[in-house]
């Protein structure tokens, strides 16, 4: 036990035979029965895996949402498994970065706001380098024009480029991402999966949640569950990312 | 410190999302806070009033009035002598110990004349004591004095409007009044200040005005016009006998005020077959008003806290509306590493800022209250002028007072009921699963 602690420190994050049970009325439903993976930093994981195969409840388990019935999470020398509501709000705020399918920017919010929502829930000032910082990642994802911008006043992927802005401000252990592209277009799709690729070729972890395989190819390594259990654990090699790569940009539709 | 700013700069944001809606909101509060000020104000302004006119008719004092009896009690034929007598008023003044003045009154409806200008009001005979029981200030000259009285002279001590009406260039002092009704003439040797008028004593229901009244020695006018006073109008003959219309004594200790009341009482015992005379303690009305006046507080205020509950639970109808309506904004915040203690926080400060607008808004505009007041009522006199000389007195000369505590008192409560009602939308809020909160549509 000691070992898997000492090691996570080398790990974005450790999922140790984790499950995860639901009583609906008198049925248990075991969504999860005992999933065991390692996400190394600065690697590039899809989970991907069919409707009820516990995708999204690993996925809130990862991101913290959720508190597994067993089993051990390991976010740096922390098992997050154990943790209270309170405790797991203060990791969400420090060590994990969302960006989620419908992109969930405040409405009443700014650009630059809705960037630093993540550091107002740490509950210290913002330092200098941290204001700072928020500009740089504004500008970063190309939207350095348009600090001022309320959501209303974006398309669809600026949006989640601000959201992707957002989930970088707190340095994050990984970025978890929700179906990113699920509300995309495909022009627009492949320019956030381009920017996740910098961001991974910079030293970001990611883990995508997906269900597509085109994006899913993108990712270094593809986690795929099935009823509840690690279905495969594979690794996409770089002729096979860059394949899928070249496709999305061949099978782009022709600018009108 | 950051977060307080934060969420405060947050909740006006978000209540900046739906203007009309915060609007409203906030003037349920602002009716609340407003209308216990005003009520408040204008039962103090009222209440105030009615002290004052008691307490001008003096603690230390008992009067003691002729009432014109019930017409089954006169003779039908003839006039019946009725009220208080000369003897009764020495008989008091001998046997009751407690006594330390005694002030005979004789009242009548009169007409003056100066040259040509005639004028309705009061004739009054009286003792020099007068001027200090009924709080009398004097303009010019003197009041009647204890000479005057003894010699009969007739002199005349003229109230403010008398001498206004009737002398409106000359200088009244020295002049002499003409009572047609009995063909003498008064020397005016003083003229007063005008006065406020008195609680109504004694079975008439009007306040006691002393504007009109024309004051002479009580023995002069004994000795010039008599008791029996005959009034002739066109197809009537009206007349009364009366000695005194009243007696006011003044009592040394105001302690013993209720103890001697009885034993005046006591002592006009005869007249009850009558039903003419009527005792009236100004200390007894005192406590009366007051206790109206209580009535009147613990009355308006009901009113006005259902007011701030009615506008309490406009604040928690938006606001779990509000949270419904973003539960995806909830689940967001919490996604991305809000406590449940800051969404309380976000929420609460939501009703603050709203309770505390209507709350700062309705002060303000209770503050208002006696200029509008005054306002109000000189447009109405300018445009409804008659109808405006119908209303009673308190409504024409009512001020607003202010009463501080309410002030403190509605700013707490609008603070309280936005916590109150804030509270429940606020836990139900964070008690929302973040998981749930973001799948929400």
């Amino acid at each position: 036990m000691l070992d898997i602690k000492q090691d996570a420190r080398n790990f974005a994050c450790r999922v140790v035979d984790l499950k995860k049970e639901y009583v609906l009325k008198s049925e248990t439903v075991r969504a999860l029965r005992g999933v065991s993976f390692d996400v190394p930093e600065g690697d590039y994981v899809a989970i991907m895996g069919p409707s009820g195969s516990g995708k999204s409840t690993l996925l809130n388990m990862l991101g913290c949402l959720d508190q597994p019935t067993s089993g051990s999470l390991w976010l740096g020398g922390d098992d997050v498994a154990t943790m209270n509501d309170n405790q797991l709000a203060t990791i969400r705020s420090q060590r994990i970065g969302f960006v989620f399918q419908s992109y969930n920017l405040i409405q009443q919010l700014t650009v630059v706001e809705n960037i630093q929502v993540p550091l107002f829930y740490q509950g210290r000032s913002l330092t200098r380098e941290q204001n700072k910082r928020t500009y740089e990642l504004a500008k970063m994802v190309g939207l350095g024009e348009r600090l001022d911008h309320r959501p209303t006043q974006l398309s669809g992927g600026q949006q989640q480029r601000v959201a992707i802005a957002r989930s970088l401000v707190n340095n994050p252990y990984f970025i978890l991402a929700d179906e990113p592209t699920g509300n995309l277009d495909s022009r627009t799709s492949e320019e956030i999966l381009q920017l996740f690729e910098r961001l991974n070729v910079e030293g970001k972890t990611i883990i995508l949640v997906t269900h597509e395989d085109e994006v899913s190819k993108r990712a270094k390594r593809v986690v795929r569950l099935k009823d509840g259990r690690l279905q495969w654990d594979k690794t996409n090699t770089q002729e096979v990312r860059d394949a899928a790569a070249q496709y999305a940009i061949d099978n782009m539709p022709v600018e009108a | 410190m950051n977060l307080l700013i934060g969420t405060i700069q947050l909740s006006i944001k978000s209540l900046w999302l739906h203007p009309l809606r915060s609007l409203l909101t906030v003037l349920g509060i602002f009716i609340g806070v407003a209308s216990v000020i005003w009520l408040l104000a204008i039962s103090k302004g009222i209440g105030d009033e009615a002290v004052r006119q008691v307490e001008s008719l003096g603690a230390d004092t008992i009067m003691i009035r002729t009432v014109k009896p019930p017409s089954e009690k006169m003779s039908s034929t003839g006039l019946t002598p009725y009220g208080l007598m000369r003897d009764e008023f020495d008989m008091l003044v001998a046997t009751v110990p407690t006594i330390k003045s005694a002030l005979p009154i004789r009242e009548m409806r009169r007409q003056f004349q100066f040259k040509d200008r005639k004028l309705d009001g009061r004739l009054v005979g009286c003792t020099p004591e007068y001027a200090e029981v009924t709080h009398l200030e004097l303009a010019a000259g003197h009041f009647i004095t204890d000479t005057e009285n003894s010699a009969l002279d007739t002199h005349c001590v003229l109230a403010a409007k008398v001498a206004e009406k009737l002398f409106p260039y000359e200088d009244p002092l020295g002049q002499r009044i003409y009572l047609p009704e009995n063909k003498n003439y008064y020397l005016v040797v003083g003229v007063l200040k005008p006065k406020g008028s008195s609680a109504a004593i004694g079975g008439s229901m009007a306040a006691q005005d002393f504007s009109y009244d024309v004051y002479i020695p009580i023995k002069t006018l004994q000795n010039r016009i008599g008791d029996t006073v005959m009034s002739i109008r066109p197809a009537s003959r009206e007349g009364e006998v009366i000695e005194l219309n009243q007696i006011t004594l003044r009592v040394f200790d105001v302690a013993n005020v209720k103890q001697t009341a009885e034993l005046v009482k006591a002592a006009l015992k005869s007249h009850d077959r009558m039903e003419d005379i009527a005792v009236v303690v100004p200390l007894e009305l005192l406590e009366q008003v007051r206790t109206t006046q209580w009535m009147f507080w613990i009355f308006t205020v009901m009113i006005a806290s259902i007011s701030l509950l009615v506008g309490g639970i406009g604040i928690m109808n938006i606001m779990l509306a509000t949270v419904t309506e973003r539960t995806r904004e909830i689940g967001i915040r919490r996604a991305l590493g809000a406590k449940r203690f800051h969404i309380i926080t976000q929420f609460l400060a939501e009703t603050s800022v709203l309770s505390l607008a209507g709350g700062i808004t309705g002060i303000l505009f209770g503050l208002l209250c006696g200029p509008t007041v005054n306002l109000a009522r000189y447009i109405a006199n300018t445009f409804w002028t008659e109808q405006m000389s119908e209303l009673p007195q308190v409504v024409q000369t009512l001020q607003p007072s202010i009463v501080p505590e309410s002030i403190v008192g509605a700013f707490a409560v609008s603070i309280i009921v936005g916590l109150i009602f804030g509270i429940y939308p606020a836990i139900r809020a964070a008690k929302m699963s973040p998981i749930e909160a973001l799948r929400h549509e």
